[in-house]
């Protein structure tokens, strides 16, 4: 069906969403003999047909290890690789490809510049402001390198809406702060961050910027160079790729002055007892084999995505909100934890009637997926005074009928627990 | 099919809407708290003590259907047993929830506890099942801790 997603520029066209949905084996499950309903695409998201058979083809006809065989396999692997290094750096449109780091996941990424740049650059009494919308793999990591440089970590409010205080980010934003790490799209919340703002503010007082962007690049394009942002990394496997690969895309001034974050093969040029001389970009960061299929896999779903258009993307799902917004409100004692302004379709809420774990339970047994619980976003939580959230993340594959679907499941839920 | 219990029986619906043997008990002599941290669970046990024999137990917290009507079936079925019984009760109610179906197992004294034996059926569900459960016997062995069930 790919050919079909090769849709005219009209800035109108809608997306065929039954002939995306085709492309997706998973779709046309059954579980518990109901149909499938997949809602927790903020945890991952499915596979196209292309995505599984660029994996299994790799495997099938080309495997090989990359970088040092002379041999046609070796060759092919090598080219099949530095293409999906290419494709990323397209889909992202970073202007130089060996800005494009691979890492086994998106959590790795923020590690690697929480240890490699803030291990370096920050020092006793400098801050790293993060915000309270973060997810624990961008609080974590921050907290380890505090610890051993002696930074401090300053968070940045959220309002009752799930929107972060602007303010408050220009208050503490000074002469201390030496680094800026943000969410792009709240997971737990759907929250889109005004991250032009941040960014701008930042850079005014010489401050660079990560963006996690693992929410973010599913569901809107993501372009580096019209952000202006220092750092983003992407969670491939939340937009039609495979587990266990992530992305870091750096500004190469940046990369060039950060120390490598893991050593062995492949992030060298030379190697004595004496001295070690490291690799160039991208490969002093990628010490080791690479999660090859993994990365020829991530090709081909951001060439997926691109044939469909991230644009198109973000309108349709902005569809899917506003219509879940609408039909979810109907839901009896269904109260939305996060309501910020700019979103994406994602619903966190709680019912009166039963806990979100129950609420979960019984819509798997309706065949519909979503996750609850506290969306390893803790601080989030805290603040809406709530243990944990029903939460139905939405991906370009999912349809209004299947929206219906999730308001007749609540109603299901109202009435084993009325 | 032997048996198949769905999960979330009347009896648990019953308990989980208007719990037993709810609230905070002043006079307990011992106590401990239980924390799922994955979900947020959280309960108090309190236990009251006439030698070795349990006189009251109570509970408060907040859960799921599963975690908050566990504890609540739990403190009907305590009180009057000495320690060792309350323990050997616990062994039989996890063996029940954690294994397959046996006849012989499930009508070895579990009474009423056996409405939670659609748990088997749901592993994710066995730590909500078995939440109060610990916490009680932390409190019985006045370990004076936190119990986590992650």
């Amino acid at each position: 069906m790919t050919s079909d997603l090769k849709h005219s520029a009209g800035a109108t066209a809608q997306l065929d969403v039954d002939a995306i949905r085709a492309d997706f084996p998973i779709l046309s499950l059954r579980p518990h003999g109901k149909p499938l309903v997949y809602l927790d695409n903020a945890a991952t998201g499915q596979k196209p047909q292309q995505v599984i058979d660029a994996t299994s083809a790799f495997y099938a006809s080309q495997n090989s290890n990359v970088h040092r065989g002379i041999h046609h396999l070796s060759q092919l692997a090598t080219e099949k690789y530095d293409a999906a290094r290419e494709s990323v750096c397209r889909f992202i449109n970073a202007p130089d490809s060996r800005e494009v780091i691979f890492t086994s996941g998106n959590t790795e990424a923020l590690n690697l510049v929480a240890q490699s740049y803030g291990g370096t650059f920050l020092g006793e009494g400098d801050e790293v402001i993060l915000s309270q919308l973060e997810h624990h793999s961008n609080i974590v990591p921050w907290q380890m390198v505090c610890e051993r440089t002696g930074a401090k970590l300053r968070v940045i409010p959220i309002d009752d809406n799930g929107d972060i205080i602007l303010d408050e980010f220009e208050k503490m934003l000074g002469p201390k702060t030496k680094f800026v790490s943000l969410i792009y799209v709240s997971n737990a919340l759907g929250t889109i961050n005004p991250v032009k703002k941040i960014i701008e503010l930042s850079h005014a007082q010489g401050v660079p910027v990560l963006l996690d962007s693992a929410q973010a690049a599913p569901h809107m394009p993501v372009d580096v160079q019209d952000l202006d942002c220092d750092f983003l990394t992407i969670a491939p496997h939340k937009m039609c790729g495979p587990t266990g690969i992530g992305v870091l895309y750096g500004k190469t001034k940046h990369l060039e002055a950060m120390p490598p974050f893991k050593g062995g093969g492949d992030m060298i040029i030379s190697v004595t007892f004496e001295k070690t001389t490291y690799n160039r970009l991208p490969f002093k960061f990628e010490a080791g084999t690479p999660n090859i299929a993994g990365v020829i896999g991530l090709g081909a779903a951001v060439e997926y995505l691109s044939a469909i258009g991230m644009d198109r993307v973000a309108a349709y799902e902005a569809e899917l909100l506003e219509y879940g917004k609408k039909a979810l409100r109907e839901v009896e004692g269904l109260t939305f934890i996060g309501t910020a302004e700019e979103r994406t379709a994602t619903f966190s809420f709680t019912l009166d009637s039963a806990h979100p774990h129950d609420i979960g339970q019984i819509l798997d047994g309706e065949g519909i997926a979503i996750r609850a619980g506290h969306h390893c976003a803790q601080p989030v939580m805290k603040h809406f005074g709530v243990p944990a959230t029903a939460r139905a993340s939405m991906a370009f594959y999912n349809t209004t009928e299947e929206i219906d679907a999730l308001v007749e499941g609540l109603r299901k839920v109202n009435e084993v627990f009325a | 099919m032997p048996n198949k219990r769905s999960l979330y029986e009347q009896v648990i619906l019953d308990h989980n809407k208007a719990p037993r043997n709810f609230g905070e008990l002043p006079d307990a002599d011992r106590k401990a708290e239980g924390y799922n941290a994955l979900c947020g669970d959280q309960f108090t046990i309190f236990l009251k003590m006439d030698g070795d024999v349990i006189d009251t137990v109570q509970f408060e917290g907040s859960g799921c259907a599963i975690s908050k009507s566990s504890a609540s079936v739990m403190t009907t079925q305590l009180k009057g047993k000495t320690r060792s019984e309350a323990e050997a009760l616990f062994q039989k109610f996890h063996a029940m929830i954690t294994s397959g179906f046996d006849a012989e197992l499930d009508e070895a004294g579990l009474g009423k506890l056996m409405v939670f034996s659609g748990v088997r059926e749901y592993p994710v569900r066995i730590k909500c099942a078995t939440l109060a459960w610990h916490t009680m016997l932390s409190a019985l062995h006045d370990d004076d801790g936190t119990v986590s069930t992650e």
